[in-house]
């Protein structure tokens, strides 16, 4: 009887509310294209290419591509500015012109790239297509030889050798010294990371004309491929110092303290972890650096020498590179020479491409996020690590092995 | 009566922190040695460029004083020569590029960060990348044989609209005259000014990109809900954020503008009077002409070039210093890169 007296003890009571029945808010979509943004954007293009074309071609003697395409332009931001102005207020007018004009300087850029890529290419695609090209240097070949003899075999090899060069002196030097920047604490790292800085802005020039003065005048050896191989290392080397150091200083902390706590001693831990964890920044950096060096001209133009001929030896004779070529080649007169000089630049850039495509496509993670290979990789690693750990050790009792696996799982 | 009674403080010792000694082993030692060794090393290379281009103008520089500065002519081999029309000519080519490649790469960074769609993000990055890297002898053709045919119309243009205005002026060319010859506008300070300004735009657009993408979810949000269009949230939200980075990658730009030779070389044809007529043909830069004239001069003639390249390289550096100075500085920049 006493229990059934007893109230019930109280509770919370919840109001009761309406349930929501309208959808989830959705984000406003501030980046796409609806069809008021689209059809106005279709109508002001048509009527500007049509009345540009009457202004240029019945109502006054205008002429020139370069002006049809910026009347054209002008007249479509009015015209879309009127259309938008109907159905919208000030600022949503100001808004789309905006959006229009960015747009727009973007597309001029993109437009401006392709231009260069596709117009060095289509100028230098006939002598590109001629397999001699690539296999035969110009040491037999007047400038009045036809396309079908001589190549650049010879410029290849020297930016082949001169950039392997400079990656000998550069990697060691520059992971070196971005370790010292990020790891080491030492007392001169301020100082260090300034005057490379510095170096930065050292026009490219100025390091030919250094190497110039010291390499070849000063310490009397000839112009050749190991002088200019220097000359780009000291364009590379502050490029790759600070994209290495941004890097290295990404990798988390955590993985660092991590080591520590696991006693290993500082190298230890720069080399196990560190640099492991950045290298695909590194090798990025270095990439970029390569890239770079590559391209330069104006160091090489005062170091290298020009040669018609193959030079294998770096240390001796002038040895020509690329770009070099490419700069030498068209300030001849005659189309043929213009045409290789055009065909090895467009060797030139599709080499940066390349190079270029490899850097983004090691390098397109950040620090410690690992592809699916180099996932398997660290796993067949950590195997085979605990292999050895017990067989140095002997095997942990099952006991603690199954906890483990329990906790892992 | 119990009493708390608080511990005499000032009896008590101080805690004294415990004192922490990292022992470096070995290992460590040599492993760190090694990397304070090549840092050093590197330090040494790049000063000794510094310090020996000082060295080697000091010869030239004393002997010229300060009219150095104002000479016009470069011949070393008679003692008259100056770096006024060659730095004259090199920054009017800098400042070209800088004023067309500062409103490309502020609408390309703004594009890429608040109108692009997602997908379209990465691609343009890339491209904008790989403008950077583009060699600039590519650039230099590319200017020598297919813009500057496009670009004699706008100066022909520029000039007879325009020529009033002291330096778009072209002294030998008469605007009006359907037959005058299109050589007095080839190989003018604007056509190597245009083809520099595709060099420099990459540069500038990468840190003003890295800037705009660090404005803020918050505050970017914060004005839309006020009612603000996009574009009312890029001039009140992300364009004051931003400033220093656009300060400081036009800065950057104009540093690499100012020591850009290949591509000058290959378009400018070389003069030496102090010309402030971009349009009209003929200039020189500081780096064109030391590619020009490091073959031909010997002894006192290069000293010569060393002290051009040595004003040079001062002027770059202090402008790529202002230029992180500034990134640095802005509230965005705290942990960016310039």
């Amino acid at each position: 009887m006493t229990a059934m007296l007893t109230p019930d003890p109280p509770t919370t009571v919840l109001p009761a509310r309406p349930m929501p029945t309208a959808a989830p808010p959705q984000r406003r979509a501030v980046r796409r294209l609806s069809r008021n943004d689209v059809l106005p954007m279709a109508g002001a293009l048509v009527s500007a290419l049509s009345t540009t074309m009457l202004i240029f071609g019945r109502l006054t003697p205008l002429k020139g591509r370069l002006g049809f395409v910026v009347v054209c332009f002008a007249v479509f931001v009015a015209t879309y500015a009127v259309l938008v102005s109907l159905t919208e207020d000030r600022p949503a007018v100001v808004d789309r012109v905006m959006a229009v004009l960015l747009t727009s300087t973007a597309l001029l850029a993109l437009f401006a790239l392709f231009s260069v890529i596709i117009f060095v290419v289509v100028r230098g695609v006939d002598a590109l297509v001629h397999l001699n090209f690539y296999v035969e240097d110009l040491s037999d070949t007047g400038p009045l030889s036809p396309l079908d003899q001589g190549g650049v075999l010879h410029a290849i090899v020297g930016t082949l050798i001169m950039t392997l060069i400079a990656l000998i002196i550069t990697v060691p030097l520059g992971v070196a010294c971005s370790v010292y920047l990020t790891e080491s604490e030492g007392r001169a790292t301020g100082l260090v990371r300034t005057v490379v800085t510095a170096m930065t802005a050292l026009p490219s020039i100025l390091a030919g004309l250094f190497i110039f003065a010291t390499w070849i005048l000063i310490l009397g050896y000839e112009r050749s491929g190991l002088a200019a191989a220097i000359a780009m290392s000291i364009m590379m080397l502050p490029i790759i110092i600070r994209s290495a150091d941004v890097v290295l200083r990404l990798v988390p902390g955590n993985l660092r303290e991590a080591a520590a706590a696991l006693g290993a001693p500082k190298w230890r831990t720069v080399w196990h972890v560190v640099l492991p964890t950045a290298k695909s920044g590194l090798t990025t950096s270095v990439i970029l650096g390569v890239a770079r060096g590559v391209g330069e001209t104006a160091p090489i133009l005062l170091t290298a020498g020009f040669t018609s001929t193959m030079n294998l030896n770096p240390r001796e004779g002038p040895m020509v590179s690329l770009p070099l070529a490419a700069f030498e080649l068209v300030r001849s007169p005659q189309p043929t020479q213009v045409a290789r000089g055009f065909a090895t630049a467009a060797v030139l850039m599709i080499l940066v491409l390349i190079l270029f495509s490899v850097a983004r496509i090691v390098g397109g993670r950040p620090a410690g996020q690992l592809s699916n290979r180099q996932t398997r990789a660290t796993v067949t690693q950590s195997a085979r690590d605990l292999a050895r750990i017990e067989a140095r050790n002997g095997a942990p009792d099952a006991q603690v092995t199954a906890q483990l696996t329990e906790l892992i799982a | 009566m119990a009493l708390t009674t608080l511990p005499d403080l000032a009896a008590a010792e101080a805690p004294v922190p415990r004192e922490l000694v990292a022992r470096k082993g070995r290992g460590d030692r040599v492993f760190f040695g090694g990397a304070s060794f090549s840092g050093l090393v590197v330090l040494a290379t790049m000063v000794a460029v510094g310090v020996f281009l000082a060295i080697q103008a000091a010869d030239a520089l004393s002997a010229t004083g300060l009219s150095f500065l104002t000479t016009a002519e470069w011949q070393p081999d008679r003692g008259q020569f100056g770096i006024a029309s060659v730095m004259i000519g090199t920054v009017l080519i800098a400042l070209v590029a800088v004023a067309i490649a500062l409103p490309i790469s502020m609408g390309t960074a703004l594009f890429i960060t608040e109108v692009a769609p997602q997908w379209l993000r990465s691609w343009l990055v890339a491209l904008v990348d790989l403008m950077a890297a583009v060699p600039s002898v590519v650039y230099g053709l590319w200017g020598l044989f297919l813009l500057q045919g496009q670009l004699i119309g706008l100066s022909r243009w520029l000039n007879a609209w325009f020529g009033w205005i002291p330096f778009l002026d072209v002294a030998r060319a008469d605007p009006n005259s359907p037959l005058s010859s299109a050589s007095v506008y080839t190989a003018s300070a604007f056509i190597a000014g245009v083809v520099v300004a595709m060099m420099v735009m990459p540069i500038s657009c990468v840190v003003m990109r890295e800037v705009f993408s660090q404005v803020p979810m918050g505050e970017r949000e914060g004005a839309f809900a006020l009612g603000s269009t996009r574009w009312g949230m890029i001039r009140v939200v992300a364009l004051p954020f931003g400033r220093g980075g656009i300060i400081g990658g036009t800065m950057l730009g104009l540093g690499r503008a100012l020591g850009e030779t290949i591509a000058v070389l290959l378009i400018i044809s070389p003069r030496f009077d102090i010309n402030f007529h971009l349009l009209e043909a003929g200039g020189n830069s500081v780096s064109s002409l030391i590619a020009l004239r490091t073959f031909e001069s010997s002894g006192f003639g290069l000293s010569a070039l060393m002290a051009a390249g040595l004003t040079l390289f001062a002027v770059t550096l202090v402008v790529n210093f202002t230029a992180s100075w500034f990134v640095a500085r802005s509230r965005s920049g705290a942990s960016s890169e310039a």
